[in-house]
């Protein structure tokens, strides 16, 4: 079996509905959800990209449909060659992709990341728990409807939660950092300023308007 | 149902045996969050018939700080100290991999002395950082003079580091489009007369281990890795080196001028503890191999891009001197550096492996999302795998062997 030359071109071809997406480096294609399996399949067992660097997931935003893109980095040890795979979710409330550890193991903890963060549920998952924060977190701080400074929650362990009454606090933020907001828009808006999401020893955090 | 288990010698394997006739119980045992060996904050929950680790489960995530949201919050620059605190053991390396991503976001090129400043950075990082890989690993077998010695060197380092940076640890020394500052004078030379000073003194140390009865024992055949597995787990740097596979980003996808540099990149054979330790012993060699080659060539030129001007923040004396720079300064301080909108994913042989930045930009100063891929937590999940079967005590040996850093690994 030998790898074709232009993996691109060989890409295209076998995977029709691939549609490339537009990349500041290395080849990247957009792809339905459903044939992701498949095409990272074929790229690891026919086109020489063996190594699954990286799979994450971007929130491009509360009121954008599609909501959730799964990103796909694979890397060829022999050619030296990244890939880049997009794929949007079908469903914004219960986004849901397939899982690749079958293919390589070193998905299923980035996968679980992916979960934990932004809520992407990968089907047929051998172990989809949170990893990064505890079993029982209520959010996906990634997602973009989380605030910077954190969500009042209850403590992972109920019996000390119990006994100090303590939980989770948002972070002081004390009027700071200053934080500005990503994408070309007027200067004003542009502009940094400390989100409301402050509240001190003095001052109680503001409730939240919406839920 | 009796299961077959990895042992080195088989006096064990015949108390395995008798044991399993007496159906021994198995018990649960947590090593961590707060144990020596696990290097910060990992908790292992392992399940043991007797000495032996039938299952363990690694439980990352005490240390997560939410780095990936933060950056969300903030203009380029600024999340540059939040790369200090990733691989805290080899923060200028993390510094230059994020510089070198944002650049590429914004398809900037640094002119060749900053590239140089920056090859010399990566890699006393990288010595640092293995240093104390050796040392602790030293600690964690039972070997403490090693990390006496290490200890020492890595003084030596933080000295240089302190002089270039003006900060030892979290040395925050990178800017989108170049570098905080130019060398300190003299420094080259101090650099140099540290890498001359170091070699003996690196000899020294690794004859303390590699030849030592007691650490081979410990190390040799123990957390066998094979390259299959390496690659399928996503290990990177010298544990993937370790298990054979030639990979490395600096010969394989050369940036910030590697190519120019001679270097050999080492793998080992049998993919053991043993193995990986050769590998980090030797990548320090190499190290000083570059670092001499980059002094000898060292260009000259500015150490930032020029021609970046909504990018990189004008020079104080410009700023206080000509309107047109003030201002230049201050949309750079308060909007950040004006990026191209895009997507790009950008690799960087680290000390401990490939430090990825995945940067999504919709324009303007802050990055819409910034996914970090930290070598630790890849290295990490093979974890599993490799000390099932094996005793509580390897289990220590191949934590120390697969040197991560929690920093890293939980975000």
């Amino acid at each position: 079996m030998t790898a074709p030359a232009d993996v691109t071109a060989a890409f295209q071809a076998k995977f029709p509905q691939a549609t490339s997406r537009p990349s500041g480096d290395h080849p990247a294609f957009n792809l339905p959800v459903a044939e992701v399996h498949a095409a990272l399949k074929y790229l690891r067992d026919e086109a020489a990209h063996d190594f699954l660097v990286d799979v994450t997931a971007i929130d491009n935003g509360v009121d954008a449909s599609p909501r959730f893109t799964v990103i796909w980095h694979v890397y060829s040890t022999t050619r030296h060659g990244y890939v880049r795979l997009a794929a949007d979710c079908a469903s914004d409330e219960n986004p849901v992709a397939p899982t690749v550890s079958d293919l390589w193991p070193t998905a299923n903890w980035h996968e679980r990341e992916t979960y934990d963060l932004l809520g992407v549920k990968f089907e047929n998952h051998p172990d989809l728990r949170r990893i990064l924060m505890w079993e029982g977190y209520p959010y996906h701080p990634l997602r973009k409807d989380f605030p910077l400074a954190g969500i009042q929650t209850p403590l992972p362990d109920i019996e000390v939660a119990e006994l100090t009454k303590a939980s989770v606090k948002p972070a002081p933020m004390a009027g700071g950092p200053f934080v500005a907001s990503s994408g070309e828009m007027n200067l004003t808006d542009a502009e940094p300023r400390a989100k409301d999401e402050s509240w001190t020893e003095r001052h109680e955090k503001p409730a939240p308007t919406s839920e | 149902m009796a299961t077959e288990y990895a042992f080195p010698d088989n006096a064990a394997k015949t108390d395995a045996a008798a044991a399993q006739e007496f159906q021994t119980e198995k018990m649960s045992l947590a090593m961590g969050p707060s144990h020596p060996s696990t290097h910060g904050v990992l908790r292992l929950q392992l399940e043991l018939d007797g000495e032996m680790v039938t299952q363990c489960d690694p439980i990352v995530g005490y240390l997560h700080r939410g780095d990936e949201k933060i950056a969300e919050n903030m203009t380029y620059n600024q999340f540059v100290p939040y790369t200090d605190r990733l691989d805290y053991l080899a923060p200028l390396a993390n510094n230059v991999a994020y510089a070198i991503a944002v650049e590429k976001l914004a398809n900037l090129q640094v002119p060749p002395r900053c590239e140089a400043i920056r090859v010399i950075c990566c890699e006393l990082a990288r010595i640092s950082a293995h240093l104390l890989g050796l040392g602790a690993y030293g600690i964690d077998v039972g070997a403490w003079t090693v990390f006496l010695y290490s200890f020492e060197e890595r003084e030596k380092l933080y000295k240089l580091f302190e002089e270039l940076t003006g900060a030892r640890f979290t040395t925050s020394y990178t800017r989108i489009g170049g570098v905080a500052r130019d060398v300190p004078e003299g420094w080259n030379e101090r650099v140099g007369k540290f890498c001359d000073q170091f070699l003996p003194i690196l000899e020294e140390m690794l004859n303390l281990l590699t030849r030592n009865k007691i650490f081979i024992d410990r190390t040799q055949g123990i957390g066998i890795i094979s390259k299959e597995d390496a690659i399928g787990y996503g290990l990177t740097g010298p544990n993937l080196r370790g298990s054979g596979v030639t990979f490395d980003l600096r010969k394989d996808k050369p940036y910030s001028g590697y190519e120019q540099y001679e270097f050999d990149v080492p793998v080992g054979t049998t993919g053991d503890c043993y193995d990986r330790y050769l590998c980090r012993g030797e990548e320090m060699r190499q190290s000083v191999r570059i670092v001499r080659q980059v002094l000898k060539n060292f260009p000259g030129g500015s150490f930032y891009a020029e021609d970046a001007r909504k990018i990189f923040a004008p020079r104080k004396d410009k700023v206080l001197t000509s309107m047109e720079e003030l201002i230049n300064n201050f949309m750079i301080v308060t909007e950040g550096p004006l990026m191209p909108p895009g997507e790009v994913y950008f690799e960087a042989e680290n000390p401990k492996g490939a430090l990825g930045f995945f940067i999504v930009s919709k324009g303007g100063g802050v990055p819409y999302r910034l996914k970090i891929r930290a070598p630790s937590f890849c290295n990490l999940s093979i974890l599993p795998k490799v000390c099932k079967g094996t005793l509580v005590s390897d289990v220590v040996s191949i934590l120390g062997s697969l040197d991560f850093v929690m920093g890293e690994c939980d975000r």
